[in-house]
Order: structure tokens, then C-alpha cells, then sequence
């Protein structure tokens, strides 16, 4: 990241906010956004990450603590000065416009003479490549159409931060993907901060530069996007982003950055200790399927064990082994078309491992519903 | 985008057996139409039978003349070779003389004097006494001067044009009176004498108020609607009940309850005397508050359900995207929700404006004579008066502005977008 993208343009200082008095749906959140960043707020539904991101558009108001936009605090500036770009969920398009009179719309409040603004809209149509379209009306367009459009709304009058609710969850994959990569190419040519909130972990992991996961009101890891994936700090976060076979055990000891764990079986497992307490206390192992190699790949692995294969589940461009592990059933393991043994049928009992800096003692499983 | 359908072949798509796909379709299409056609036949046969062949059948009678043509057909026949201008010529006055005494005995003298007197003040009594002296006997060499003799008005070509202009079984006469127009003498259509021409600021006076009703009950419907539809689902709905609930009651009792309400000794007048805002009654019935009062009351739920209705489809975002794009909140409302609900308050405008301008029970119980709006006349002709010709005009030209109304609004807004609710 380059050197002024370490200046701050958002403060979260301890934001709470409250609907009832009774539950907190944000605690206690304490967030700096840098200028020029995209950061993407993940989580799932009722994590209060929308709430975070209303309460910076200022149509939800903290309910204590302060936001500031470039060092000032923004809780007593109405919505409509805040001077923050967004896009909404459903585009939100003002139907009985054009795309032009949409794109216009916040020059024209903002007092632009008529030829400034014709300009600017013919410079943000270009930019979303929807010159042809000023003239359609928002129903006659294709929803990738629509999101540039809106795209465009919230980029046009050149706000310095521009907020994004879920822009893309009513698209289809194809083109939920390469809108993706349309919305990325466009915040790294503008320069613009962006702060993206999204359910969909790869979406977080492929535009962002940074992703903060929420759970219950509380911001559990904020990283990039590669050191979020490979050093989850928390169950939470290592069961919310890609996969993850989980292991309940027991800490036998710890010898700095290692640990000993024991499986309820009394298999031992050396691990790294990220988030675990005292020895005698349980954990939760943490090992991505891509992590574990079968057969022969393991011999040189710290941890060694034997699976029986359970089922294959074919995706083309790899092959997820369902096996039996310690007990576990549901223990996947992904292999790589090319590294598969063809031999391999369910049933079979196969020695495999992994090495201990990919296995993550972490706190242990909740045993919620 | 990849191009799943191969390329079209030049000839003719068939069916497996050979059928050209077309008619096929064709024909599968046909039968799904014929079934739901079917299906909607009753209702429509009901609607031509109870609807649409009454209301023809009445509106044709605002056209309708049979009377001279019945009661006077050999009079009818000579006189079409008059000039008009002066006396008509002696076969004419033979000919009247045997119609009449053969209305006489048919005892059609009655409607055919009726509609003569329309025409002319006095018909009526001339037939009557004319009448009664035919036949003549012995018959006189001249009827002309014989009848005459009976009675001079015969001598006056007024009497005769009457007659002359009601020889087809159809007249303008009618409608024209409804708009305050007649035919005079020589046959051009002329403005009715004053005292006759009251139907035009009937019109008028019916429009006028039902525009203030219609502005009246939009004022107070769109934020009442607003309400509504921006409400959680709960609350809205009991206030949904209390809009609805003047539905289940009768209009005439709501108007009686009116009575009572703004009556000089009564609630209103009474609490407004105690609180000491005025120290007189204030004249609140029986004038055009009280029509007002009252038709805004009974029309309302026409206005707030197609703008509710209409409201409830646009997104809270949308207003939330207007101000965080820069824009005031009212100035949000203006551009980006109120042309949204257009459709709606169009709709709701014209139901309330057309319901208002057929009103009659309301202005008639609450009203003063000058409060009186079309459709009492309307009552008038066929209670009172029994004149189908006038009341059927008047109601037709009703009809006709709600119409024109219709396209208007159509040609303006789009009648793909009126939301009824």
C-alpha cells in the first residue's frame, strides 16, 4: 500500500448502537478507514455490519461514540451534506428518469451549471461504458446495466468516499463476477476509498484490500484479504471464510508459538497457538482441506494420520475426499485432479498429514444451535 | 453471450406430422382464447344485459322524438313542402285537422300536447280546445280558414314550425335545452331565453365543486396515505380499518349524521360556542360547507386507497438515495417520490372527481337550492316532471365529461399506469 494510504479518512471511536435499549447490535465498534482503501465489511446477516455502514451514510445514528470523516465528527451532519457516494442493494434508480437525469441528479442539487453537468454525466456514462444508454429509463435496462448506472450515480460528483450495501446479490454468478473486477478496476483507477459491505466471502476476498468480519456487533479480524484466509484469529473467522475441517481437542501444552494438543481419542497434534488458553482447556484445531496431503505427499508432514475414505465428490477441477479422521466423518480433503490416485476407492484406509503451521489451535467450537 | 439456437433453416418449420408449425400454434392459441373467452361470457352477457343495453336504451331516448311523428303523419307529410315562412298551404291544415281527430280518439293527445308545449307555451290548451271542436260538420271549404276562425294562433307560422321541426323521430331538442341552446324560428340554433337557461351554470356550478372536493380530499389523503404505507404493518392496519370504516355504513346515514353534527344546536356548533371561538352559531348546513364537509367525507378512501396502493410499491431506498446523492429531504420527496406517485394520485383525482360531479343525495339533503348539482336535475326530470328527453340529456352529457375526463387523463399520465388499487 502506498504512503497515503496510511491517513485516515474514517474513525469509528467506540460506536454503539442499540434499536431496543436492550441488545447491542453494534458494540463497541472502534474502525479506521484509510484514504483511498476497499474495505469490505463481511458477515453474516444480524451482524451488524449494514447498521456500521448506515450509521456512516447518517441514516442511522450512533446511538454513543462518535464517527469522524476527514478528522471531524459526522454525528450532527444530515445525510445530504455528508457528501458520501452510495449504492444501494437494488440500485434504487429513480424510475421516472433517464440514465442522464439519474446521473445528473446530484450535480443539479448540488447547483452545477447546465453545461458542467452535461460534461460530467457524459464523462461517468463513458466511464461505465453506457454512452449509448443516457437516453433509456432505468425499467428498459438489464440489471448489470442498472448497477452501472448506479455505479456511475455514486461516482459522479466525485465524492471522496463512496459506500456500497451488497451492490451485487441480485445478479447472477457470471455476472456477479465480473462486475467484481469492473468495480475493482474502477476504485484502483480513481483513487476512491470505498467501504463495501457483503455476505460473500469471495467477493470480500477478491476486491478488497482490507476485510473487517463481523459477528455479533463485534469486529472480529480486520486484515488482508491472504492473511485473513491463512491466520484466522478465531473460529468464527476460519469457519466464516473458504473451508475448514474443525477438530475438538484438549491443550496439553505450550511451548511458545507450538502447542500439543489431544484429540478426544487421544491422538496428539502439534499445532500453532493462536487463540488458546491455559493447558487443560479445550480448543479447536483448525486445518484447511487444501492443506492435507494423502498417500505418500504425507510422509513428511509433523501430524500423521490414517482415514478411511468416506466418498468422493467430483468438481471438475478438483476431487474433495469425504473421510473418517479421528473419529470426525465429515473431514474433507481437497486434491488437485492431477495429484489424485486413481486407485483410491471409498473404503480404502489412507495414511495422511499436514504440517504444523497449517494446523491453527483456536478457541474452542461454540456449541450454539 | 453465446448463440444457443442454431442457425434457421430457410424452409418452412413443421410439426412431426407434417403441419406447418404456425398453424399449429395458431391453433393451440385459438383454443386457450375460446376457453378463457368462455370462461368471462356470463359476466359479459350480464353486463350487456343489466349494464350497457339500459344505458344505451336511456341515453337514446335524450334523441329520442316519436310523439308529433305518431300522433300527425299526414300532417307530417304535407307540411314538408312549406317554406316555412309564411302561412302553411290549405292540404296542410286539412291534414292536421284528421290527425288530430284521430289522435283525439287514440287518446295520444295528451303526450303530443306535452311535447308541443315545450316548444310553445300554450300548445298544449290550443290542441285541447281545437280538439274538442273537430271534427267539423259539415266540412268547410277551407280548413285553413275555419281553423283560424277557432282559434287565431292557427294564423301564427310559429305554431306550424313547431310542428315542421319535431318531423323526424329523432331531435337535437333536448340535449340542446341541457346546454342551454334551442332552435328558434327559422331553424338555427340560438341561445335559450334567460329564464330558461340555467342548466350551464348547473354544469358549471357541478364541476366547480367537485374540483374543490376533488383538491380537498387530495390534501388530505396524500399524507394520510403516506402514513399508511411508511407505518408498521400493525398500526397501519388498524388506521386501514378506521379509512374503510365509513364504508360500512349508508351514505344517508352518514349524511343524516352530518345534519345532526353541524346543525346550529348542534356538537360542533355547541363546542365551538363553549370554547369561545365564536359566540354565534356558524351556518355550517343546509349551504356549501356542509356539502363540502360531507363529500369530502364520504369520497375520501376513493382518494387515499389508488395513492396507498401506489405508495406501497416504492421503495424507502429510493428517497434514501436522493439524499445521500446531496439532496434536502423535501427537495427528495418533490423530484424523487412525489412524480412516482403521479399514477396514483391521477387515479384517485379522477375516481373522486367522477363520483363527485353524479352526486346527489348529499348536496340534496345538505344543500341549499344554489348547492344543486346536475344529477338533481336529473331527479327532477324523472321524478317530478317525468321528462325522459331532458333527464337522459342531461345524465349523457354527465357521462360524456366523465369520459373526456378519462381520455385526458389517459393522454396525460397513461392509462397502463391508473392504479385503482
Amino acid at each position: 500500500m502506498s504512503e497515503s494510504s496510511s491517513e485516515v479518512l474514517v474513525r469509528f471511536r467506540n460506536v454503539q448502537k442499540s434499536y431496543d435499549g436492550e441488545n447491542l447490535i453494534v458494540k463497541d465498534l472502534n474502525l479506521d478507514i484509510r484514504k483511498g482503501e476497499f474495505l469490505t465489511l463481511l458477515g453474516p446477516s444480524g451482524s451488524g455490519k449494514t447498521t456500521s455502514l448506515m450509521m456512516l451514510a447518517g441514516f442511522e445514528t450512533p446511538t454513543s461514540g462518535v464517527i469522524e470523516l476527514a478528522g471531524r465528527s459526522i454525528n450532527n451532519v444530515p445525510p445530504h451534506k455528508r457528501n458520501i457516494g452510495m449504492v444501494f442493494q437494488n440500485y434504487a434508480l429513480f424510475p421516472h428518469m433517464t440514465v442522464a437525469e439519474n446521473l445528473a441528479f446530484p450535480l443539479t442539487v448540488r447547483g452545477m451549471t447546465k453545461t458542467d453537468i452535461q460534461d460530467r454525466v457524459k464523462r461517468a456514462l463513458a466511464m461505465v461504458q453506457l454512452d449509448k444508454l443516457a437516453g433509456r429509463y432505468p425499467g428498459q435496462m438489464s440489471g448489470g446495466q442498472q448497477q452501472r448506472v448506479a455505479l456511475a450515480r455514486a461516482l459522479v460528483f466525485e465524492p471522496q468516499l463512496v459506500l456500497m450495501d451488497e451492490p451485487l446479490g441480485a445478479l447472477d454468478k457470471q455476472l456477479r463476477e465480473h462486475m467484481q473486477m469492473e468495480i475493482k478496476h474502477l476504485h484502483q483507477r480513481l483513487g476512491v476509498t470505498v467501504v463495501y459491505v457483503t455476505h460473500d466471502q469471495g467477493e470480500a476476498l477478491t476486491m478488497s484490500n482490507r476485510v473487517a468480519v463481523f459477528h455479533q456487533g463485534e469486529i472480529q479480524q480486520i486484515d488482508a484479504p491472504a492473511t485473513l484466509y491463512e491466520h484466522p484469529r478465531n473460529t468464527f473467522v476460519a469457519n466464516f471464510i473458504g473451508e475448514n475441517n474443525r477438530l475438538a481437542g484438549r491443550l496439553v501444552s505450550r511451548d511458545g508459538e507450538r502447542c500439543v494438543v489431544q484429540l478426544e481419542r487421544g491422538e496428539q497434534v502439534r499445532a500453532l497457538a493462536v487463540n488458546v488458553g491455559e493447558p487443560g482447556s479445550p480448543v479447536s484445531l483448525s486445518v484447511r482441506p487444501e492443506r492435507i496431503s494423502l498417500n505418500g505427499y504425507s510422509e513428511h508432514c509433523d501430524n500423521r494420520f490414517s482415514g478411511r475414505v468416506q466418498e468422493f465428490i467430483y468438481l471438475g477441477d478438483h476431487v474433495r475426499v469425504r473421510l473418517e479422521v479421528c473419529g470426525k466423518s465429515d473431514f474433507y480433503v481437497k486434491q488437485p485432479i492431477a495429484e489424485l490416485d486413481h486407485k483410491l476407492s471409498v473404503g480404502d484406509v489412507v495414511p495422511l498429514g499436514w504440517q504444523v503451521e497449517h494446523v491453527r489451535a483456536l478457541d474452542p467450537i461454540e456449541q450454539a444451535a | 453471450m453465446m448463440a444457443s439456437s442454431a442457425p434457421m433453416p430457410d424452409h418452412q418449420l413443421t410439426t412431426q406430422d407434417g403441419v406447418p408449425l404456425k398453424t399449429k400454434l395458431a391453433r393451440a392459441e385459438r383454443m386457450n382464447k375460446m376457453k378463457s373467452l368462455a370462461l368471462v361470457l356470463p359476466l359479459a352477457l350480464f353486463l350487456l344485459l343489466t349494464f350497457i343495453v339500459p344505458i344505451g336504451s336511456l341515453l337514446f331516448r335524450s334523441v329520442d322524438n316519436p310523439e308529433v311523428v305518431a300522433s300527425l303523419p299526414h300532417t307530417i307529410k304535407a307540411i314538408s313542402s312549406w317554406d316555412g315562412k309564411s302561412l302553411p298551404p290549405e292540404p296542410v291544415y286539412r291534414a292536421f285537422a284528421a290527425d288530430l281527430v284521430k289522435a283525439h280518439e287514440d287518446q295520444t293527445l295528451g303526450d303530443l300536447g306535452k311535447r308541443l308545449n315545450m316548444e310553445v307555451a300554450g300548445y298544449r290548451s290550443l290542441l285541447g280546445k281545437t280538439a274538442r271542436a273537430l271534427p267539423f260538420d259539415p266540412a268547410p271549404a277551407s280548413y285553413k280558414d275555419a281553423l283560424v276562425k277557432l282559434d287565431e294562433r292557427w294564423g301564427d307560422p310559429a305554431y306550424w314550425q313547431a310542428i315542421r321541426r319535431n318531423s323526424t323521430n329523432h331531435t337535437p331538442f333536448y340535449l340542446l335545452a341541457a346546454l342551454d341552446h334551442r332552435i328558434d324560428e327559422v331553424g338555427e340554433v340560438a341561445k335559450a331565453t334567460p329564464d330558461q337557461a340555467i342548466y350551464l351554470d348547473v354544469f358549471a356550478r357541478t364541476f366547480w365543486m367537485s374540483a374543490i372536493v376533488t383538491v380537498i380530499c387530495l390534501l388530505l389523503a396524500y399524507p394520510l396515505a403516506y402514513l399508511l404505507a411508511n407505518l408498521p404493518t400493525r398500526k397501519s392496519n388498524l388506521l386501514m380499518i378506521m379509512v374503510l370504516l365509513p364504508f360500512w355504513t349508508s351514505v344517508l346515514v352518514r349524511v343524516a349524521a352530518w345534519i345532526v353534527l353541524l346543525q346550529s344546536g348542534g356538537l360542533i356548533n355547541s363546542a365551538l360556542m363553549a370554547l369561545g371561538i365564536t359566540d354565534h352559531p356558524l351556518q355550517l348546513v343546509f349551504n356549501r360547507t356542509g356539502v363540502y364537509i360531507a363529500m369530502v367525507h364520504i369520497l375520501m378512501p376513493f382518494m387515499i386507497l389508488p395513492i396507498y396502493s401506489v405508495m406501497k410499491g416504492i421503495s424507502p431506498t429510493y428517497l434514501r438515495a436522493a439524499v445521500s446523492l446531496g439532496s434536502h429531504p423535501f427537495g427528495a420527496f418533490w423530484k424523487v417520490y412525489f412524480p412516482q406517485t403521479v399514477a396514483g394520485v391521477g387515479a384517485g383525482g379522477l375516481l373522486v372527481f367522477i363520483l363527485s360531479i353524479g352526486y346527489y343525495i348529499t348536496p340534496a339533503l345538505l344543500g341549499s337550492p344554489n348547492d344543486q348539482m346536475v344529477s338533481y336535475f336529473v331527479a327532477f326530470y324523472t321524478n317530478t316532471t317525468i321528462n325522459w328527453g331532458m333527464a337522459t340529456a342531461l345524465g349523457g352529457l354527465l357521462l360524456a365529461a366523465t369520459l373526456v375526463l378519462y381520455m385526458v387523463y389517459s393522454w396525460l399520465v397513461g392509462a397502463s399506469r391508473l392504479r385503482l388499487g
